[in-house]
């Protein structure tokens, strides 16, 4: 049993509480300045962004083959297809591309 | 959605039943929407984390004990990428500062009186799609024994489609794992390009995001920073730009 994953998860359980109780029990008459609001807003975003690239271009093996499931991703969630449907795409154009090429 | 509103017949604290005031129950079937959608996604994140080569009973306690999706998807790619255990508690928490604004607006409208016991139960279950329900009520106030009902039912279909995914994984076969590398990303492109085609402010900032991040990537005098380090920076960098440049907006 590796324990320092378990303390990874007490960590992430830890910080992604604290941001949720303290306005509810401590601060329930915060008033957050315009910008303020509109950055933590947008950090989910900036963050999604980040992660995607240019990390996907490493994670199949062949820069190749994962931009052609990143492609057919891309594809399937301009159409708003459910979210299994994006992943599932993504994984058979790796699969595909490894295949025929 | 049934609308039983009458605030003002009852101002008793209480966890469970508040008679005139929406109960429990009237939470937790303003939550099946939320739980349906969660399962699939629940489901994929286990599968996700099993590929990723996280040991299952940590994706499973990372359900109980975190429960947000984001986080946990983010977590998971980290972990997979081999970034130090402190810097992907850091990304979690820039990451959750949102939450800061959701329970902040959710304070404002549960019902007065309410102790800070039941009120720090309630934070625990505050995500997007609990929020979002919960805001769009029409009630002026909300009772603490319907928010909890909503987020105990979310809970439980988040946890439950965890499990599903974990030993769902353990059965794929190897030729199939090894084109999984792409799912998380696939998972992020799937919950950002939707975002993307409605707001043009999300489009240039995640295009952004992409950007600053590849620099400090690939530029060689950065090469000593970490991804988990670049990361962070990233996300700050690309989310102030945004606030700085998209001063008055109200879609998201």
């Amino acid at each position: 049993m590796d324990y320092s994953l378990l303390l990874v998860v007490l960590g992430m359980a830890l910080v992604t509480y604290i941001p949720r109780m303290l306005p509810l029990v401590l601060l329930r008459d915060i008033k957050l300045s315009p910008f303020l609001n509109r950055f933590l807003k947008y950090i989910p975003y900036a963050a999604i962004g980040a992660l995607i690239f240019p990390g996907m271009l490493t994670s199949t093996g062949s820069t190749a083959s994962a931009l052609a499931g990143g492609l057919v991703s891309i594809a399937l969630a301009f159409y708003r297809l459910n979210l299994m449907l994006v992943v599932l795409g993504g994984i058979a154009g790796v699969y595909a591309w490894n295949m025929l090429i | 959605m049934s609308q039983i509103s009458s605030p003002l017949l009852s101002k008793r604290d209480g966890a469970v039943s508040d008679g005139a005031n929406l109960t429990f129950y009237h939470g937790v079937t303003a939550g099946l929407p939320v739980a349906l959608g969660y399962i699939p996604i629940a489901i994929t994140f286990g599968l996700l984390a099993n590929a990723a080569g996280v040991p299952n009973h940590v994706s499973i306690m990372m359900s109980l004990l975190v429960f947000a999706g984001a986080s946990q998807f983010v977590g998971v790619s980290l972990l997979a990428a081999g970034v130090t255990h402190w810097e992907i508690v850091l990304t979690t928490f820039i990451l959750n500062l949102r939450h800061f604004l959701m329970t902040a607006s959710v304070s404002q409208r549960i019902r007065q009186g309410t102790s800070k016991k039941t009120l720090a139960l309630t934070a625990f279950g505050v995500t997007d799609e609990t929020f979002t329900v919960a805001s769009l009520r029409r009630e002026p106030e909300l009772s603490p024994a319907f928010v909890l009902g909503l987020n105990m039912v979310a809970f439980s279909a988040w946890n439950i489609g965890t499990w599903i995914g974990v030993f769902l994984g353990a059965g794929l076969p190897a030729s199939l794992q090894a084109s999984m590398g792409i799912a998380l990303y696939a998972m992020f492109i799937g919950l950002l390009i939707p975002s993307m085609r409605d707001s043009r402010a999300v489009l240039l900032i995640s295009l952004l995001a992409a950007g600053i991040h590849s620099l400090l990537q690939w530029l060689p005098p950065l090469h000593g920073l970490s991804t988990g380090w670049t990361i962070i920076i990233t996300t700050v960098l690309a989310a102030t730009a945004g606030a700085l440049f998209y001063p008055e907006r109200s879609d998201t």
